[in-house]
């Protein structure tokens, strides 16, 4: 493919539309399940609490996230007067912009990474943790108390979950000894999936994932009785909108996350081979398969669990989580040291 | 003892799990939501719902103006009067509901002695302006009219229990 478009116009314009070709190829069916997470989250949340969802708007209400699109794109972007612009209108598009980039180095089947990049890991949790600053700069830029509260909140909550979930990636680190995602696979390929080995790590990193994309129960920052709706009480249409987005799209990007560090990635299960020889859709059906199972994970806790206390979520942070990976961090180091398993 | 039961309950998250099953299962749980408009829930024959002025079954309105249900309205949202007809007998020449006023407690209708007025089965009556709830006789008669039968089988069926 790429070879065609070089040879059709030329090296340097045919890897440039080569390029812009995988990357839409990347994030336009990102955006679709994005809007189709939101209709998948009320009819799950709808199905958990004996109630229908969405069910109006064409076949069983399928073209809703298209009308609630519209509907925020149409509205008025309402500017408060005290509010610093710029900043103002950057955040949602920072937020926005990070949950779509950190994609780049996801890989979605076998050589099925935009930028097989020899620091994936690294790269993730750099853009994962500068998610923080969109939120920062939306709490205050917004001038509202509320959404400043909102926001600070936000920051420390996703700051103190970034520590452990920082520990876990560096136990996967130690297992694979390398910090591409290619790797991570590839290593899963060789030995077991990461969760058969690392199952409490798994779900730590799981509920770290659920209070780093501020999901229910960690969606303190928009805890709506005392907050309204936190960081961006200020928000409306297409600003609002982009948060949204970015929010949803962290969501996919975490499952994404799991399903690379701890699923096996695009493996098949039990080595199933591919059916005729379809190897990349094949890898693309279970890593896509896989996400979806983790995406089902984040709709079904938000239906089960009330929403933590601060102090509840600060404890289980610091005195559980921490100590915990550490703990775990330093037994793999030390089982694979042992067993002469440790990759040099 | 008990502290270590604990213990292992919290770290092997089993209240979490438990919990998340139970959600599991409801989720195959048939749907209680009812589709209205296309579908409307049970409604007793107690139902407090729109008035309505009932006639016999001759024609002649029921209500002798005897003022009960002005009196007894805890809203004061009915006013009543009345003259002697032609013919001598007690009637109303103004009966209205203030429909925004009214709180549909039914001691109207409780204290009405001769079934006169009632509150129905209809509660679909919102309109777009709120002259249009200013109710005069005309309108609850009309609406007597409208809904006789079902008016009528609700008093039977509730007959007994009175």
């Amino acid at each position: 493919m790429a070879e065609f478009f070089t040879n059709l116009l030329g090296q340097d314009l045919g890897t440039l539309v080569w390029i812009v070709l995988r990357i839409l190829a990347i994030v336009l069916p990102l955006l679709l399940s994005v809007a189709y997470l939101t209709y998948a989250e009320r009819k799950v949340l709808g199905a958990m609490q004996l109630r229908k969802g969405p069910n109006v708007v064409g076949p069983f209400g399928l073209t809703q996230p298209l009308a609630d699109g519209l509907k925020l794109f149409f509205k008025e972007t309402i500017i408060p007067t005290d509010a610093n612009k710029f900043v103002f209108l950057m955040a949602p598009a920072l937020t926005f912009i990070l949950a779509l980039v950190a994609w780049a180095v996801i890989p979605f089947f076998e050589n099925g990474a935009l930028a097989n990049v020899n620091v994936g890991i690294l790269y993730l949790f750099a853009i994962s943790s500068l998610g923080v600053y969109g939120i920062i700069m939306a709490g205050w830029a917004s001038n509202s108390k509320y959404a400043f509260l909102g926001s600070l909140r936000s920051a420390a909550q996703m700051v103190s979950y970034e520590v452990s979930i920082g520990f876990v990636l560096v136990a996967i680190l130690l297992c694979v000894g390398s910090l591409n995602l290619t790797d991570v696979v590839h290593a899963q390929e060789k030995g077991v999936w990461f969760i058969i080995p690392h199952l409490p790590l798994f779900i730590i990193f799981y509920v770290s994932g659920l209070a780093e994309t501020n999901r229910s129960p960690f969606d303190l920052p928009e805890g709506e009785s005392e907050l309204v709706a936190g960081y961006m009480v200020e928000y409306s249409a297409m600003t609002f909108a982009l948060f949204f987005l970015g929010e949803y799209a962290n969501m996919i990007l975490m499952s994404g996350m799991i399903t690379t560090l701890f699923l096996g990635g695009w493996l098949a299960p039990f080595h199933i081979p591919a059916p005729f020889g379809l190897t990349a859709l094949w890898g693309l059906f279970w890593f896509l398969l896989k996400v979806a199972a983790m995406l089902f994970g984040f709709l079904w806790v938000r239906a089960t669990f009330p929403r933590y206390r601060y102090d509840q979520l600060m404890r289980l942070g610091w005195k559980v989580f921490l100590p915990f990976s550490l703990f775990w961090l330093v037994l793999t180091a030390g089982v694979l040291e042992y067993t002469g398993l440790m990759v040099r | 003892m008990s502290f270590f039961d604990r213990t292992a309950r919290d770290w092997l998250l089993l209240e979490v799990f438990s919990g998340m099953a139970l959600t599991f299962r409801y989720m195959f749980k048939p749907r209680v939501t009812i589709n209205y408009p296309y579908e409307k829930g049970p409604l007793s024959p107690r139902f407090r719902g729109e008035h309505a002025l009932r006639r016999y079954p001759n024609g002649e309105e029921r209500c002798i103006a005897c003022k009960l249900c002005e009196a007894i309205c805890p809203a004061q949202a009915i006013t009543i009067e009345a003259e002697p007809r032609d013919d001598g007998s007690r009637r109303t020449t103004r009966y209205d509901i203030d429909m925004t006023k009214c709180i549909y407690c039914g001691f109207c209708q409780e204290a009405c002695p001769v079934d006169a007025i009632v509150e129905g089965p209809n509660f679909e009556f919102a309109t777009e302006t709120r002259a249009e709830l200013m109710y005069d006789k005309d309108k609850l008669l009309a609406n007597g009219d409208r809904w006789e039968v079902e008016l009528a089988a609700r008093i039977e069926a509730d007959a007994p229990y009175r």
